[in-house]
């Protein structure tokens, strides 16, 4: 019958940074164990002769030297690497050996070795051998930072970069124009374009601090606040329903209101974290902590009747545990749930050691009532919003009546913790050996001294011993910034991962974020006011031949904006965006149909989508509901993540259906008449307005050229017009905002027909 | 230049190498796409020379096949709710004649049921209230409410040894169009996609339509994840063909502005667009111009696959009266052979309805009845037009129904549970035997 592709990975294909392979590459001079070997063994070696014990073919592990180096055969008397010895290296001869029977990685395998590939594990053979431990395991050291250049680059994130250029022939990029790094600088803080009168402003203010000044004032904005905190709901797979079968609603937004308040207190990395992992278990905790353990309890939860409640139970335990190793410690920790990693030091007992943390909750598998709320939950009243939590956002109609209360999913532990047990290939109902709380060893030894639930295990995470919790966590700030993690595989940190461009970098950071006692805004400062991050992003010819995926940073990445964020800029340019924070998430426009028909009459009130009204219609798009089943449609268009699973990355996309959702959604009709209209508002000749529309979408000021094409654009428009093959009264009553009559008019519409195109371009939509 | 940007881009960040890195079963395990052709862009081809040439005939990530490939194309016709193979094709007389007995523990053997049904009392086995006859040349048991199926029984290939995991609606689908009972994985429509690309320049590579059947109006729901891109890229999405004004979310532009317009406003967005490039010289504008006229061209070809009218009649008598009405299953059969002509890679179809606890014998006649003409002649049409011969049909759901009767047993009327462990699909197209019926190596349900 059919077969699919069935892997362990969750995370799915993913770049590889360092290439190693081609054909006509010079062999380096110095074989490099961690650069040049270890990616070589590990993707063709390991699967067979790797960490999984119970995989191991002839005996032999090749990602140990002990494991290597072995006596091997029934006399005892063969070897697979004998280090300076190729000759008598049994590896070396079965890697070139044409004999297919006797070739190393046998044909059956689909795996094959290229013959540089081959060549540098004979060299390494020749030179020794050498391992070295995995370079994300080791405890992160602080790095010598290069010389500085009185020339370029003032901080020493320029230093780190500009050294590696020298081995690669780049040299920087100019400053970007002034109006693209502060649209850049805006953007990337806060998800929200600067204004026209922003861009001017800050055009016209040649004082050394302007730039300072800027960020200092969008980091202690809310809108900042909000911006990190819609990334952080893809990480938490956050959503507004129960993710199986009918899909019922729930209620977690409180928990998301925790999100923006704590970045908008701009609440240390540590305290942010633990009070997610343990919030319950700090003594005394504040219903404050406590809420903010609802980040466990976003994962999945069935309603769908006959379902085995402990087999789903078993999942929810998982999903915690693997959104703790992805989210932190950028660890692939779910393909050791069936059997011992093949590639990373993680043994199943120590997936099933993490696993018992997360298992403990008085929770159902199987929840049966619609009205349920699953247990352990926490009931915030009214008394508790006037008070302690007042960042959350109550509607009304709550708040007028005393009695009622939000209930909100949480953590909480019971009296006794439940026993864990190994499960055998990871099936709910096939229990082994009983294990007790841990951690990985290889990692970071779970030390005695900690108290053995999450509240020890979030102390873990933080202890300065541990290699992977700050460098996980910069690498995917740099991500924001830079489209992608010095460590491009931000979510696997393990040997499949990607080598970092620049580990001393990447150290650098993690020591500094540690520190600075985890202070976020603090590091984004420091990126931001780096001169490599201020370079332009244009593009040279050399630039794109010697270096196309912009590895080594010498100028700055264009990126795609998020799904999040083109709908909210072009909210915020029209002036209909409401900056309401934090609340009930709402229902802006959405084609019809799209619950109905899939529905199977359950649901309640997920079976039908009821479009929201008035305000609802122009919040901003982290409070969009989040149907699980049938999340919004073209926020999946533009990659949002579909919050099934925790997600630290998302692609970024270039496709036709995007183009649809840009040219015919009602939202973006609608934004860009809205835009039209403060254009004319705030300017009294065409030539200005048009001038306004284009600073306002692209942060750029139009040159000579951009001014004709604008021109005969909105010429072309009144012209299309006249000749009736746009309808003014149709096109303007498109969304719900209602334009006055005296509006509906050729030269008006025309406007409004301009800022539509120039919604809809590269440039509009990018951040360069 | 665009075109060679998008493959380079899609080599770049899914690369066939660390794919097989990360899977452990590594490429082997595609065993389907073994099945599958593929077409591959030509290096020379004229589309990628222009600028303004979009064109989704991409190539896939796989560089070749092991072994030559007999299909070029999927239509999966799938059956959602479980419907009940003691009614539809596993020929089960020995069911009627122990009616009613209680199912032996010989044959339950301890197996799991589901909530529903694992309180009962008593488990009577109940046999099919329609009668099977054997049809075709090597003859396949085929129940009376499937008359039109009978009668392509030697293009057909039923299965009913087929087995599943998953015993629950939702993780049964899922596990069906992902592989995986959690969701988060892509849906096979996505892989293929992906690993092989499109032969169809204006149309999606992956196409998805619903309907709702009349065994079980409301029952169980769909989920668009089912046809989800999960980690792939949202290039590999399905693409939801509806019966609706926008027969592709927002493909239709704006009321009030005419196609000139529209035209215009591309144009003058492909100007500005080129004017940025050579600014910022990103190749990814190219791209992106190059879409904006892709989904300028499916705005023709879109509507143009899914208008039927000049279909002649006797094409509608053949997929039956249903097939003109929009949204149907018969319309949505006919629409999927019309997308088999443009070579669109994977053609999924959802037909809700299937899940009857109760009332089985009633509703199963509306819901086999439902499906039958169209599904039959969808068959023969594509045979009459050369396609079966590289396409692969498939039909079928979830998971299988019980032996016995879930709830009180009368004279005319019983329904069945779940059943995982034993249910039938049947499949048409060239890699497969027409005609040929594999039986259960150990029947569960006493033959």
């Amino acid at each position: 019958m059919l077969l699919f592709v069935v892997s362990c990975n969750q995370n799915g294909p993913t770049e590889k940074t360092v290439s190693i392979s081609g054909p006509n590459k010079q062999l380096p001079e110095q074989i490099d164990f961690t650069f040049h070997v270890k990616p070589i063994l590990s993707d063709r070696c390991f699967k067979c002769h790797g960490p999984d014990k119970n995989a191991i073919e002839a005996k032999l592990s090749l990602h140990t030297a002990e494991g290597a180096y072995a006596a091997l055969g029934e006399h005892l008397d063969r070897f697979a690497i004998v280090p300076f010895e190729p000759a008598k290296s049994t590896l070396v001869g079965r890697i070139f050996s044409e004999d297919e029977a006797e070739m190393m990685p046998p044909p059956e395998s689909n795996l094959a070795l290229t013959t540089y590939e081959k060549e540098i594990l004979k060299r390494w053979v020749e030179q020794g051998a050498e391992y070295k431990t995995h370079w994300a395991f080791d405890a992160p050291v602080k790095p010598e930072i290069p010389e500085l250049d009185a020339s370029w680059g003032a901080t020493p994130i320029d230093a780190f970069i500009r050294n590696k250029w020298q081995e690669m022939g780049l040299s920087a990029s100019p400053e970007a124009e002034k109006t693209l790094l502060l649209r850049r600088l805006t953007l990337d803080l806060t998800g929200l374009p600067p204004r026209p009168e922003e861009l001017k402003a800050f055009v016209a203010d040649d004082s050394p601090e302007a730039y300072t000044k800027v960020v200092d004032r969008l980091l202690a904005s809310v809108d900042h606040a909000e911006h990190m905190a819609a990334e952080w709901m893809s990480v938490a797979r956050y959503a507004d329903t129960h993710g199986y079968q009918d899909d019922f609603e729930r209620i977690m937004w409180p928990w998301r209101d925790w999100v923006i308040h704590a970045f908008k207190e701009n609440m240390p990395y540590d305290e942010f974290v633990t009070y997610q992992l343990a919030g319950d278990l700090i003594p005394n905790a504040t219903k404050e902590q406590i809420l903010a353990t609802g980040f466990n309890r976003n994962h999945k939860i069935t309603y769908e009747g006959g379902v085995i409640p402990e087999e789903y139970r078993v999942e929810y335990v998982e999903d915690r545990t693997n959104t703790f190793s992805t989210a932190f410690l950028g660890l692939t920790m779910e393909c050791a749930r069936c059997h011992d990693h093949k590639y990373d030091p993680i043994s199943q007992e120590e997936h099933f050691e993490l696993f018992s943390f997360f298992n403990n909750l008085d929770e159902k598998g199987l929840v049966s009532d619609k009205n349920e709320i699953p247990a352990p939950y926490l009931s915030l009243t009214q008394e508790d919003i006037d008070g302690v939590l007042a960042f959350v956002n109550a509607p009304e109609n709550t708040t007028d009546q005393k009695a009622k209360t939000i209930d909100v999913m949480v953590m909480k532990d019971m009296s006794a913790p439940r026993d864990t047990y190994i499960l055998n290939r990871g099936v709910y109902n096939q229990p082994t050996e009983k294990v007790f709380p841990g951690t990985p060893d290889r990692i970071l030894e779970f030390s005695d001294e900690l108290p053995k639930n999450r509240l020890g295990l979030a102390e873990w995470l933080f202890d300065e011993k541990n290699p992977l919790t700050a460098r996980v966590a910069v690498n995917r700030l740099w991500q924001r910034f830079f489209g992608v993690g010095l460590v491009s595989t931000s979510d696997d940190f393990g040997n499949q991962g990607s080598l970092p461009t620049h580990p001393e970098l990447l150290d650098y950071l993690a020591i500094t974020f540690r520190e600075k006692a985890w202070d976020m805004n603090a590091m984004i400062s420091l990126i931001v006011h780096s001169d490599t991050y201020k370079q332009s992003s244009k593009l040279t010819p050399e630039k794109l031949e010697i270096d196309p995926e912009n590895k080594w940073l010498s100028r700055a990445p264009r990126l795609r904006l998020s799904a999040e964020v083109i709908r909210d800029q072009a909210l915020a340019m029209s002036g209909l965006l409401v900056k309401e924070v934090g609340g009930p998430s709402v229902k802006p426009y959405q084609p019809d149909g799209l619950w109905k028909e899939t529905t199977g009459g359950g649901g309640g009130s997920t079976a039908r989508y009821v479009q929201g009204s008035g305000s609802e219609l122009y919040r901003k798009s982290m409070y969009t509901f989040w149907k699980r089943t049938v999340p919004p449609p073209s926020m999946l268009s533009f990659d949002a993540s579909s919050r099934d699973l925790c997600t630290v990355k998302t692609p970024q996309t270039n496709t036709p259906l995007q183009a649809l959702v840009l040219l015919n959604d009602p939202q973006i009709i609608e934004a860009a008449r809205g835009l039209a209209q403060q254009s004319l508002h705030k300017n009294n000749t065409l030539e200005d307005q048009l001038e306004y529309l284009y600073l306002a979408t692209t942060g750029s000021l139009p040159d000579a050229s951009n001014r004709k094409q604008l021109t005969a654009l909105h010429a072309e428009m009144v012209d299309q017009i006249t000749r009736k093959e746009v309808d003014p009264e149709t096109y303007l009553s498109v969304g719900n905002s209602k334009v006055e009559s005296s509006m509906q008019n050729t030269s008006f519409t025309a406007l409004a027909l301009t800022a539509h195109t120039l919604l809809n371009l590269d440039q509009t939509i990018t951040r360069s | 230049m665009s075109e060679k940007k998008i493959i380079d881009e899609r080599a770049l960040l899914l690369n066939r190498r660390s794919f097989l890195g990360k899977s452990a079963m590594g490429i082997g395990g595609v065993g389907l796409a073994s099945l599958l052709g593929s077409s591959f862009l030509e290096p020379n081809s004229p589309l990628s020379a222009g600028a303004a040439s979009p064109s989704a005939t991409l190539k896939g990530i796989l560089d070749g096949l092991h072994h030559p490939a007999k299909v070029k194309r999927v239509i999966y016709l799938f059956q959602s709710g479980g419907p009940s193979q003691l009614e539809l094709f596993d020929y089960k007389p020995l069911l009627n004649k122990r009616r009613g007995e209680d199912l032996p523990d010989s044959i339950r053997k301890g197996q799991r049921l589901t909530g529903m049904t694992s309180g009962q009392d008593t488990f009577p086995l109940v046999g099919s209230q329609f009668g099977f006859k054997q049809y075709g040349n090597n003859p396949a048991w085929i129940s009376d409410i499937l008359p039109y199926t009978a009668k392509v029984a030697d293009d057909i290939c039923v299965i009913n040894s087929m087995h599943t995991e998953a015993i629950n609606h939702d993780p049964a689908v899922t596990f069906f169009q992902t592989g995986s009972q959690q969701p988060g994985r892509p849906s096979i429509g996505s892989w293929l996609s992906y690993g092989l690309g499109s032969e169809n320049e204006n149309l999606p590579a992956f196409t998805v339509m619903l309907s709702r059947g009349t065994g079980r109006p409301l029952s169980q729901p769909l989920y668009t994840r089912l046809w989800g891109n999960g980690f792939l890229h949202s290039l590999h999405q399905g693409v939801q063909f509806r019966a609706a004004k926008d027969p592709v979310l927002y493909l239709n532009d704006p009321e009030g502005m005419n196609k000139s317009a529209k035209r215009s406003m591309l144009d003058h967005i492909a100007a500005l667009n080129e004017s940025a490039y050579t600014d910022f010289g990103d190749p990814e504008i190219q791209s992106r111009i190059a879409q904006y006229e892709m989904a300028y061209k499916m705005q023709t070809s879109v509507p143009d696959v899914m208008d039927t009218a000049n279909e002649p009649d006797y094409i509608y008598k053949m997929y039956g009266a249903d097939a003109k009405i929009p949204g149907t299953f018969a319309a949505n059969c006919l629409l999927a052979r019309r997308l088999a002509e443009k070579d669109v890679r994977f053609i999924q179809l959802y037909h809700m309805g299937w899940d009857q606890h109760d009332s089985l014998p009633s509703a199963i006649a509306r819901q086999a009845k439902d499906v039958d003409q169209a599904s039959a002649a969808l068959i023969m049409d594509l045979k009459q037009r050369g396609l079966l011969e590289d396409t692969l049909v498939v039909w079928g759901g979830e998971f299988g129904r019980t032996n016995y009767s879930q709830g009180t047993l009368t004279a005319d009327n019983y329904g069945r549970d779940h059943h995982p462990r034993c249910f039938s699909i049947y499949m048409a197209g060239a890699a497969l035997s027409p005609g040929f019926t594999e039986k259960p190596m150990i029947s569960d349900t006493t033959s």
